[in-house]
């Protein structure tokens, strides 16, 4: 640098990125040091999505919190009622029959499926790649299909509930996954092809928002973000829950950790999450979906509407909440972003003394300072897209 | 005397009416319709008049209304005076430069000689790059004078991108003007009547990165970081509105035309079918007479330049919807680290070569 150059005036550029900005999505504001395009400092500013979820739980019964758990990550939002459902049944001492168990895990890995496609999709749009993006949305739409119509809805399930599940797998069901399956699996490599090969988008990626493996781990990463620092943890394989022990699958895991190991690791884990679900279809057990405990699960209707004991319980349930034993306790199940947790208290009444929750994408969000100083503007996009920060899991 | 200038009007009417009149609102159709045929999507279809919606042709008539009556917004602070005039200084040279550009070959008409060019400039190369170049003071003008620091920003991107680009863009024609020892566009058209002496088999090299260098002088994907909407909000013109925002968008649809012409009339033959000169087809159209052979041939001049335009436009639209963004400093790194030394080394070898023969 000249001596002229020097003398020259300057200072660093301060600026907000959010919430009103294409990449944050309203959820979120960084607040940016910039020394032209080099990225000095950054300071993550989070809340905007804050509904106090965890208060609302206070007030309802134990129950009433299972449509608000649709609303944490709102992109998987049957996973966020099977971690409910399965932390509540913990407290209380349920075991679901083993049809519910299967219906479940087919829930939660369709979930996953189409919260991975929404992120890869949404990823790849941001930096550019807008045909990607409409064909991993078009698989999603398919995916989507399916949710409805085992829950006949396509965003806001509320599917799951203590003790069993609303209804059963619908007939033909099996038939259409394996026809969206086949349709899926095309729009998969036809995006395999457009990214996962495509230099522009490798430089894009990779090498960019690197978190080594003992940092993350330090940081409190947790599922595809961890797992692409090369740290095979999976909530499904270190603490199986439902009937995933009796799964066959792999967890693939990245090298270095960086944006495009996050990128390969979802990719590769939409497909081994439709082996799940194959092989879950194929394993169903028949029998019934519901535990028979009528003071935690409704009986059937037709139970309620003939037998007084099943109408007794009914009524009491629904007016006052089921009541789980005094306690507390902590559940996990694996979200589509990292280890979904809930920790339940309870006071023996009908509502829950305090119903918290780990949000997998708060310690990723935390991190986005660490993955992105002294990189690029253009660095934030792809890696706030792949650490996949969904503002009302975040946030609550 | 009158004859001449009978000739540029209607010419100049001609390109005007082409370029404003159909490709500017066209292309956002296209750009629409084809983007949506690639990605499995309907595309613009819901504006219709009496019911009809002519597969979505009366979506350009509407935007024109829509952003003809929007308020036309100059954000506090901003420089008023540099903030009205950077989406003229944007627009304009992508409509002038059409002038140098030959879009047919020479013919006696009448007894008055034709030559389907506006402006027969013997530095019409030098003149086109003349006036790209003005258009990046729009880009940067905007930018500033909006007085908001994501335009601020892309103003800084774009001037980067568009001054890196150019370099290269003027080195790779050096080799066409070497291979054809003219500066003037109307005669590198007709020195390609010839098949094989066309600019993709003389400069292969130079074609891609001229094309290259030009979409990256447009900012259009996969080098749009001037207005990376995921980055930078909308770059440079962010702070735009209504129809200053639409000169912009229209700036940047008839460039892709004249990047098309410019390829064509480089590298593809300009206004020649393959193997068939001017003088065939006037041979072939004897029959209709000297006056009729001579316009059925500048009919058919102007179909084949147009038609070969139109492949390029599609190109450019296919490209821009099939990759992801490059980022900034990859884009500086591609154009001086990688096209620049390419295009040097092309001038070189086109050199030997030359020499050689």
């Amino acid at each position: 640098m000249s001596d002229s150059a020097k003398d020259l005036h300057s200072e660093y550029m301060v600026i907000n990125m959010g919430p009103s900005h294409p990449v944050t999505h309203g959820t979120v504001k960084f607040l940016l040091t910039l020394e032209g395009e080099t990225i000095i400092d950054m300071k993550v500013d989070i809340g905007f999505l804050h509904r106090g979820f965890e208060k609302m739980c206070e007030n309802g019964t134990w129950e009433q919190v299972m449509p608000y758990t649709d609303r944490l990550n709102y992109v998987s939002p049957l996973i966020n009622n099977v971690g409910y459902a399965l932390a509540v049944e913990k407290l209380v001492g349920i075991d679901v029959p083993e049809r519910c168990k299967y219906i479940r895990v087919i829930a939660s890995e369709l979930s996953r499926i189409s919260d991975h496609y929404t992120n890869i999709a949404a990823g790849a749009m941001e930096v550019g790649g807008f045909t990607a993006f409409l064909y991993f949305v078009e698989a999603r739409e398919l995916v989507w299909d399916l949710i409805e119509m085992l829950c006949g809805a396509r965003v806001t399930s509320n599917y799951v509930r203590i003790g069993g599940v609303k209804s059963d797998l619908p007939d033909g069901f099996k038939d259409k996954t394996r026809d969206v399956f086949k349709k899926c699996r095309k729009l998969w490599a036809d995006v395999n092809k457009l990214l996962t090969k495509n230099r522009i988008f490798i430089d894009r990626v990779r090498n960019v928002g690197i978190m080594p493996p003992d940092e993350a781990i330090a940081w409190g990463f947790t599922g595809p973000c961890l797992r692409a620092c090369g740290i095979p943890y999976d909530v499904r394989k270190f603490h199986p829950y439902l009937v995933y022990d009796q799964m066959d699958f792999e967890v693939p895991v990245g090298e270095k950790g960086d944006n495009f190991d996050r990128y390969l690791v979802r990719m590769e884990e939409i497909n081994q999450s439709m082996r799940i679900v194959e092989q879950a279809l194929e394993k169903i057990p028949s029998g019934p979906i519901n535990v028979n405990m009528p003071e935690y699960r409704w009986q059937s209707k037709e139970d309620i509407s003939t037998r007084i004991e099943s109408l007794i319980f009914h009524f009491k349930t629904v007016t006052e909440g089921i009541k789980p034993p005094p306690g507390e306790i902590y559940s996990a199940v694996e979200g589509a972003n990292g280890e979904l947790g809930f920790y339940l208290v309870s006071d023996g009444s009908g509502k829950p003394y305090k119903c918290r929750v780990r949000p997998p994408c708060f310690p990723l969000t935390a991190a986005m300072p660490k993955m992105v100083k002294g990189g690029f503007i253009a660095d934030i996009v792809p890696t706030f897209d792949m650490i996949n920060m969904i503002g009302g899991e975040c946030d609550r | 005397m009158a004859a001449n200038l009978i000739e540029s009007i209607v010419k100049i009417l001609f390109i005007f009416s082409v370029n404003i009149g159909f490709f500017s609102p066209i292309l956002g159709w296209v750009e629409r319709k084809q983007s949506a045929l690639m990605q499995d999507r309907v595309g613009a279809n819901r504006a219709d008049v009496c019911g009809f919606t002519l597969i979505g042709l009366f979506h350009p008539i509407a935007d024109a209304i829509k952003v003809l009556t929007k308020e036309d917004f100059i954000p506090e602070g901003a420089d008023r005076l540099f903030h009205t005039i950077a989406p003229f200084i944007s627009l304009t040279p992508a409509i002038i430069t059409f002038a140098v550009i030959p879009f047919g070959g020479q013919y006696e008409l009448f007894g008055h000689h034709v030559n389907l060019i506006i402006a027969d400039l013997d530095v019409g190369i030098l003149f086109v790059f003349a006036f790209a170049s003005l258009a990046s003071f729009g880009s940067v003008l905007a930018g500033w004078s909006s007085n908001n620091n994501w335009s601020f920003l892309g103003g800084l991107r774009a001037s980067a991108q568009m001054l890196s680009y150019e370099v290269v863009m003027g080195l790779n024609i050096i080799g066409v003007i070497m291979v054809y020892g003219t500066l003037r566009l109307s005669q590198i058209g007709a020195m390609q009547a010839d098949f094989f002496n066309w600019g993709i088999f003389l400069q292969p090299v130079g074609f891609v990165l001229f094309f290259t260098c030009a979409i990256a002088e447009n900012k259009r994907a996969p080098f749009d970081v001037a207005e990376a909407e995921s980055e930078l909000v909308a770059g440079y013109f962010t702070e735009y509105s209504g129809m200053k925002f639409v000169m912009f968008w229209m700036g940047e649809f008839l460039e892709i035309v004249t990047i098309g012409a410019l390829v064509t009339t480089m590298f593809f033959g300009a206004w020649h079918l393959p193997f068939v000169s001017d003088q065939m087809l006037l041979n072939y159209f004897r029959f209709a007479g000297p006056n009729g052979a001579a316009s059925l041939a500048i009919v058919v001049n102007i179909i084949t330049f147009f038609s070969k335009v139109i492949f390029f436009i599609w190109l450019q639209m296919t490209i821009r919807w099939t990759l992801p963004r490059f980022r900034y400093d990859q884009v500086m790194r591609l154009g001086w680290k990688m096209f620049l030394p390419i295009a040097l080394i092309n001038i070189f070898i086109t050199g030997v070569v030359i020499l050689a023969k």
